[in-house]
């Protein structure tokens, strides 16, 4: 197998694993001003995603870092020509790591409100802010001839890529929703239950026109045809639907592992809406960046697939086996470190 | 300190500017995490081993000032690695095939290990057994040290490129063992290990004596402050080695960083070490006013023999010309001679207060003695100059190169990027990183008190709790 396609199937790998696991980290920080009635709910909310959000984190550092070192051109021409969202993004994760943190350290209630609201705001900008870049990858910036972004920050707004942000936020919303009635128990799990039955509507009808969207632009500005591009997509929009209907029919336990589903392949619809190309050009589609030109040369794609194929394996065993140990659903009546052991 | 105001500071100086802001304030963090780390498991490890009640307290009290320490590390780690591509667009597509294979393995291989099992260490008290749990602590730091070696990897290869050629104006690696083994690297981690446990057991040191200045739980944090003095001793004085030892290699691989760190500007055989002068920086100044120098030991330190040669700055200046083409291809030398200096004395200092701490311990003064209790209070602050010096010289010594030899700091930057967002981004981090210092200063200050509300007999409060 081609490694450079192997590389591009890694990188969409990791954005899974990112959105699939942090998506929910999202979800449960977006509900927060509306669904614990009090500090102890809240808490018992922060403590269901407490020991693993960092780990999810860590996605993110990976796609990064394999961007950078499999498709120089790819990070060097999306990290600076993305400049303020990126540098919004920034932002908002960073206040995110330290609103986990730093809530704890003070009983004050205005304190605790305000790294509260701190949390929910970044957790649905941050979704926002990628929706709408890497529906940008695919539906195109401006580059210039030596592979430079040579356009505005107000090219990267377009019906179809703020659709694609919205969509973000609401299947992270939903997915953290489900999330939520699989860790929590009592009267937050019931209210947990009534937002995901809120969201679930919308989160599914928006993904599906973004979807249906996405393969429209895939064909016309980036040269595809309808199929494959169609196989993801609509394994996404019957996931989502499907997730609707369990949700709607009580049978809440099962809507995760199909919102899972679902981001998995909404990521895939966009990785196979893109290749061969990983930044499409527009208005010049000649100077888009693709998986042959913006690539590193064999011997690093070799030396990172036999790294990335010993420790990756490795990575996902211990990650799950971290939701095995934390596997109990959280009452908010414990803490997690016992007083005098 | 740059020499650049905001206006009229062009593109290249103000993404420099913007490097050297968040890559120290990202250091003020990362070597405590290193040192603190293996401190704390050292006395969970004792706690798991002799029962004793004084180390599982000692373990909490230290375990939260880490952890609200390593959330800012965490963060602010982010902004770097996104930082190249941002702001050095030309230098990520001139280095991506050498330098962001050990991102990327970094990534992968060390910062999975770290984050996940850290979140199994804080959360995973009454969960685990009690020598998985303190095992997750050391898989943890493992995770830490290991990150450590893979930046420094790709920091050192932008020092002394090795196992690359130059293709169609790329660098594309040949060899990644001798990336993962180029020896500017390996002295590199070591001397950066090593700060590492120093800013952990100083800062240890110091916030114990600081208990013992209050009288408070004096018998509990005698126990730390010995452990810190275990660890203290040694490694500063292994430091002073094995930084001279770095200087060496340095002298091999970037002869003008010496030269520039000593404001040598013709070359000497032997040479005297300048201990402090006055004048002497630019090259309309070549001479000191005034100096104290030690005969030979220059050469000693650059080439380990007191006969050895060392450039000056003129003649290697001459021969980079000839190679290269026209250009300055010196740094600032004012800043290179103060930055190694104030590192190195700085690190002679540290290793004074950990000695002199180490004799009063055994003399069983240590509790009484305030003098030694304020001056280690106040040395906390010794390895946070000493680093931040440190790197100052690397990066700001490499200059005008971002990759010695290879690549200009100049041409490296984004082409796409105006002076006014990098203006404005540079506001953004400084504002928010500075508000940020603010609020974890306050935190580590109230975990760190002696006189923090509550019973004394009560455990310190939970590592992390939401």
């Amino acid at each position: 197998m081609d490694l450079q396609i192997l590389w591009f199937c890694l990188i969409a790998f990791f954005w899974s694993g990112y959105f699939l696991l942090e998506g929910f980290d999202f979800g449960v920080g977006m509900l927060l001003p509306f669904v614990p009635r009090d500090e102890k709910e809240r808490g018992a909310m922060f403590q269901t995603i407490g020991p693993v959000w960092d780990g999810n984190e860590v996605w993110l550092v990976v796609v990064g870092g394999a961007t950078f070192a499999a498709f120089p051109s790819w990070y060097g021409t999306m990290f600076s020509g993305f400049y303020i969202a990126f540098l919004l993004l920034l932002f908002l994760l960073i206040v995110r790591v330290v609103s986990f943190e730093w809530r704890s350290k003070s009983d004050a209630p205005r304190w605790r409100r305000m790294w509260m609201w701190v949390n929910a705001i970044a957790s649905a900008g941050i979704p926002l802010i990628w929706g709408v870049g890497l529906a940008n990858l695919l539906h195109g910036v401006p580059i210039d001839s030596n592979g430079d972004f040579s356009g505005t920050f107000w090219d990267l707004f377009s019906g179809y890529t703020v659709l694609a942000g919205i969509a973000f936020v609401l299947v992270f919303a939903f997915h953290g929703a489900a999330f939520l009635t699989l860790r929590t128990t009592g009267d937050l799990f019931e209210r947990v239950s009534r937002a995901a039955r809120r969201l679930a509507l919308p989160a599914a009808v928006v993904a599906s026109a973004f979807l249906i969207w996405t393969i429209a632009v895939a064909v016309d500005r980036n040269d595809k045809d309808v199929f494959p591009v169609i196989l993801p997509a609509a394994i996404a929009i019957a996931a989502l639907l499907v997730a609707v209907y369990l949700v709607y029919a009580g049978k809440i336990g099962l809507a995760f592992s199909l919102t899972a589903i679902g981001t998995i392949a909404v990521v895939a619809t966009l990785f196979t809406g893109l290749y061969p190309r990983v930044m499409v050009s527009s208005p010049d589609f000649g100077n888009s960046l693709t998986v042959d030109n913006a690539s590193s040369e064999h011997y690093t794609l070799a030396v990172l697939s036999v790294v990335a194929l010993i420790v990756l394996p490795l990575v996902l065993l211990y990650q799950g086996w971290t939701y095995h140990v934390f596997r109990a659903r959280v009452t908010g009546d414990e803490a997690p470190a016992p007083e005098g052991v | 300190m740059w020499g650049v105001g905001l206006l009229g500071s062009t593109v290249v100086d103000l993404a420099r500017v913007q490097f050297a802001t968040t890559s120290i304030y990202h250091f003020l963090f990362v070597p405590l995490t290193l040192g603190l780390g293996p401190l704390v498991a050292i006395m969970q490890t004792l706690w798991h081993r002799t029962g004793n009640e004084a180390w599982l307290r000692l373990t909490r009290f230290f375990g939260t000032l880490f952890l609200i320490n390593f959330a800012i590390g965490v963060a602010t780690g982010l902004v770097q690695e996104f930082e190249f591509g941002m702001n050095w667009s030309v230098y990520s597509r001139f280095v991506g095939n050498v330098f962001g294979a050990p991102l990327a393995i970094e990534g992968l291989g060390a910062f999975f290990l770290e984050s996940t099992f850290l979140g199994l260490w804080i959360f995973g008290w009454n969960r685990l057994s009690p020598r998985l749990h303190l095992a997750t602590l050391w898989i943890a730091v493992a995770g830490s040290w290991l990150s450590g070696y893979f930046i420094l990897v790709a920091n050192s290869w932008m020092q002394h490129p090795v196992g690359y050629k130059i293709v169609n104006g790329q660098a594309q690696l040949t060899s990644v063992w001798a990336l993962l083994s180029n020896g500017f690297a390996l002295r590199a981690y070591v001397h950066t290990m090593l700060a590492g446990l120093i800013f952990g057991s100083m800062v240890v040191l110091g916030i114990c004596c600081w208990h013992f200045l209050r009288g408070r739980d004096v018998d509990l944090f005698l126990k730390a402050a010995k452990l810190a003095l275990i660890v203290a001793v040694p490694v500063t004085l292994l430091q002073l080695v094995v930084g001279n030892r770095f200087g060496a290699a340095v002298t091999s691989a970037q002869s003008m960083k010496i030269a520039a760190s000593e404001a040598q500007w013709n070359t000497c055989q032997p040479c005297g070490f300048s201990v402090v002068q006055i004048g002497g920086f630019t090259a309309s100044d070549q001479t000191p006013s005034f100096s104290i120098t030690v005969p030979r030991l220059l050469s000693y330190m650059a080439t380990g023999s007191f006969d050895g040669q060392v450039q000056g700055l003129n003649q290697l200046q001459t021969q980079e010309q000839r190679q290269y083409g026209r250009g300055n291809y010196m740094p600032n030398i004012r800043v290179i001679y103060w930055s190694m200096r104030v590192m190195a004395f700085a690190g002679v200092l540290m290793f004074l207060v950990a000695a002199a701490g180490a004799w009063l311990y055994w003399k069983r003064k240590l509790e009484r003695a305030r003098w030694f209790q304020w001056t280690a209070l106040a040395g906390i602050a010794l390895p946070y100059i000493a680093a931040t010096a440190g790197w100052i010289l690397t990066e700001m010594g490499r200059q005008p190169w971002i990759v010695q030899g290879l690549l200009l700091t100049s041409k490296a930057n984004s082409p796409s990027v105006s002076t006014t967002w990098l203006g404005i981004s540079l506001g953004v981090f400084i504002g928010l990183y500075l508000a940020l210092g603010i609020v974890d200063f306050v935190l580590m200050r109230r975990y760190a008190r002696p006189d923090r509300p509550g019973p004394q007999e009560e455990l310190p409060l939970p590592a992390v709790t939401y």
